[in-house]
């Protein structure tokens, strides 16, 4: 080896032009980029009281009823992937995002947006996996548009759903961050991470010796199931884009609350938790398009479990964490070894490392 | 997970933390090399189960930190031109050049590509001929063998349209260069174990005997680090100096000789800039002989303005361990990993961006506005 003596360092570190003059793709990554780009940019432009309520949808009073309203646009690659295809993930999103806000889905309208050249039959598969989705959560189609592109336009297919929903006459009170309590218990219905694995492992040509399906499904059951048994839900989100790391950044931002998370408590499975060793992905951050995490006082936890696990979507329901007595806007969990450290919310898309 | 949840278990961790407490009569300060050590140690809190005599500070080894900026914009240059697919790892995508991030340049149209191995990119030349795929061939020796087998492997096939842009960086001029600082505060390391996995130990010897420092070979769990700061403390108490072998599991002495045949046989050693530390001599590696003719930096000269560098970023003294991340007064406030004043907040392994996501509160630093979306 030479010597490699040297007497002094340059100190010296690069000022970057800031990224804000483009959109890139870690604006719709869900992390905080997503949310400078609806603080700055759409929530000036349409600022309303249904928009500040920030959920998954709008809760809207029409004539006395209580009516929620979402949508959602789908831009999944692969079309197809294992355990569904972006047909299905276009009506269970919006019908879970109803879910969210304790509202029983009714009406769905589809948009496509399709590339020249989509085979017919993919098209097809899609189709009629809405239709069955839309089944079995007892939802209607009942209005749609279509639109072609050039052949380079677009990824095949192109999605949105928009819905609308009814709040059931037994929601107590608002059912969002605002309503977080201090010593409310986290609990989150199943194992995390199978959704964004599922499709990073056909993209990456990753195969296990059991093929990791994604959890894409309608939740609508376990909530309405909740409500029925009069377990007083102080919040309800979906654990989609960002994961539970982002979701429950959100929360804790918006409700001006700390959340303490146990490492041991969390469901990954281990062929999740395999991938995304090799990924070099944190499973907190990872999509899932079945799950949700709900907040509930202490005192209700072991019904909530309970109602849960008898529901087929939500079966794998556990207590991953509590609401903290102070304030904090912060996410913290306690690790495996028992230290602790802060859950931050992505600034962008989860890359993954070199080493 | 088997190999995993054994390295992560909550009693063992107690057990190990417990003698390193016993042991330890003074402040000792240790340095661990690599990226992947410092993103551990972090992620698990493990130094909320350290006595406070030990002081971890972080070292220069994650490729994203030290990989200069003038490559960075050779990147996005080539990157840029209409018949090229640039391939990279994933975190290299979001650091800043001088005026652009890999990613930037995706956003405004390059065909910019993550690939979890070079091989990969090689196949990619092979189904677009009429293209000039080029792989950024980083890291530390860990990453070495793939990339030199990529070469090795396009040279067989004859694969006239792929290349690499090589920043090959090598640890123990590293090590030596923190070593002959003045500045020096730290007193043992825990070597970068995949590195290790590569080329053995035995390089690290007279390290230890010239600097008489500890040296020990450490693996990536919590309680392989926790267990190489046991070996280390117990050796800085009882005044040895020694290379020892915390990660036997997976390194031996003499290391991985084929594959250090094939990285000897596609390159050779040259000196290297380093990304906040400067200029180390015999610190890298680039193409040699018959494999020049994939070298990225020939087959597409460059001529780009020099790199804009500003004095407000304390990289190199974090990256010497001299200074930690939240002593940078840009730290959380004019810094942060969405406008990166430096490389160590953009990967996820550099140590700015791992005391940003995972270690604020235990530095007291947190702050509301911080902690949320940005902007609220």
């Amino acid at each position: 080896m030479a010597d490699a003596k040297i007497t002094s360092f340059n100190l010296s570190c690069p000022v970057p032009r800031v990224a804000d003059d483009r959109i890139v793709l870690a604006h719709g990554g869900g992390g905080r980029l997503m949310h400078q780009l609806i603080e700055r940019i759409f929530m000036p432009a349409f600022a309303n009281d249904a928009l500040e309520q920030r959920h998954d949808g709008a809760v809207v009073s029409v004539n006395g009823s209580r009516l929620a309203f979402t949508t959602d646009s789908f831009v999944v690659r692969p079309l197809i992937f294992p355990g569904g295809n972006i047909g299905d993930l276009a009506v269970n999103g919006t019908v879970n995002d109803l879910a969210m806000c304790g509202a029983r889905p009714l009406y769905l309208s589809a948009g496509f947006i399709l590339e020249e050249g989509l085979e017919m039959e993919t098209l097809r598969t899609v189709v009629t996996s809405m239709q069955q989705a839309a089944a079995k959560a007892n939802v209607k189609l009942v209005t749609g548009d279509t639109k072609v592109v050039d052949k380079g336009k677009g990824d095949g297919i192109f999605v949105n759903t928009s819905g609308i929903g009814v709040i059931e006459a037994n929601v107590k009170g608002t059912i969002g961050p605002a309503s977080v309590q201090p010593g409310d218990v986290v609990i989150v219905s199943g194992d995390l991470g199978r959704h964004g694995i599922a499709i990073l492992s056909v993209r990456e040509g990753l195969e296990f010796e059991s093929p990791i399906l994604s959890d894409c499904a309608n939740v609508w059951p376990a909530v309405d199931a909740l409500l029925n048994a009069g377990i007083e839900i102080h919040c309800l989100r979906d654990l989609t884009r960002g994961g539970l790391a982002t979701t429950l950044n959100e929360i804790a931002s918006d409700g001006n609350i700390c959340i303490k998370l146990e490492e041991t408590l969390i469901p990954v499975e281990e062929t999740v938790q395999s991938a995304c060793e090799i990924l070099g992905l944190d499973p907190l951050y990872v999509a899932n398009e079945g799950r949700f995490a709900v907040f509930i006082p202490a005192a209700q936890v072991d019904r909530t479990l309970d109602v849960l696990r008898k529901i087929e979507v939500s079966q794998g329901a556990v207590r991953v964490g509590r609401v903290e007595e102070i304030p904090g806007r912060t996410v913290v969990l306690q690790s495996r070894i028992g230290g602790n450290r802060v859950v931050d919310m992505l600034s962008g898309e989860q890359l993954p490392r070199i080493c | 997970m088997k190999f995993l949840s054994e390295y992560r278990d909550q009693k063992a961790a107690g057990q190990l933390a417990g003698a390193i407490g016993k042991k330890v009569t003074r402040p000792w300060t240790i340095m661990e090399i690599c990226g992947g050590q410092t993103h551990t140690i972090v992620k698990s809190g493990l130094e909320d189960l350290l006595p406070k005599e030990i002081t971890l500070v972080h070292g220069p080894g994650c490729p994203v930190c030290v990989t200069p900026i003038e490559l960075i914009d050779k990147a996005v240059a080539i990157a840029k031109r209409p018949d090229a697919i640039f391939c990279s790892f994933g975190d290299m995508l979001r650091v800043p050049g001088s005026s652009k991030s890999l990613l930037d340049a995706k956003a405004e149209g390059a065909d910019v590509r993550i690939v979890y191995s070079p091989l990969d990119a090689l196949k990619l030349a092979k189904q677009n001929p009429e293209k000039q795929v080029v792989f950024f061939a980083v890291g530390f020796e860990t990453t070495a063998p793939a990339n030199a087998m990529a070469a090795w492997q396009a040279d067989h096939d004859s694969a006239e349209n792929f290349s690499l842009l090589v920043s090959h960086v090598l640890v123990p001029p590293a090590m030596e260069a923190l070593l002959s600082s003045d500045k020096c505060v730290v007193k043992g390391f825990l070597a970068a174990g995949h590195v290790c996995t590569v080329m053995g130990f035995e390089e690290y010897l007279p390290i230890a005997e010239k600097y008489k420092v500890p040296i020990v070979v450490t693996g990536f769990e919590p309680l392989d680090i926790l267990e190489g700061i046991l070996m280390t403390v117990s050796q800085l108490e009882e005044g040895r100096h020694e290379v020892e072998n915390q990660y036997a599991r997976a390194v031996r002495r003499e290391g991985n000789r084929p594959a250090q045949k094939t990285i000897a046989e596609v390159f050779e050693i040259v000196p290297r800039q380093w990304r906040g530390l400067g200029e180390i001599p015999a610190s890298g590696f680039q193409l040699r002989g018959r494999f020049q003719k994939y070298d990225a930096n020939r087959r597409f000269p460059f001529s780009g303005e020099p790199a804009r560098e500003s004095p407000e970023c304390i990289s190199g003294l974090i990256l010497q361990g001299i200074k930690k991340p939240h002593e940078c007064p840009a730290f959380a406030v004019k810094c942060t990993p969405e406008n990166p004043l430096g490389a160590p907040m953009v990967s996820s392994e550099g140590a700015c961006a791992a005391y940003y996501h995972y270690g604020r509160r235990q530095n007291h630093l947190i702050q509301p506005e911080l902690s949320g979306p940005a902007g609220r």
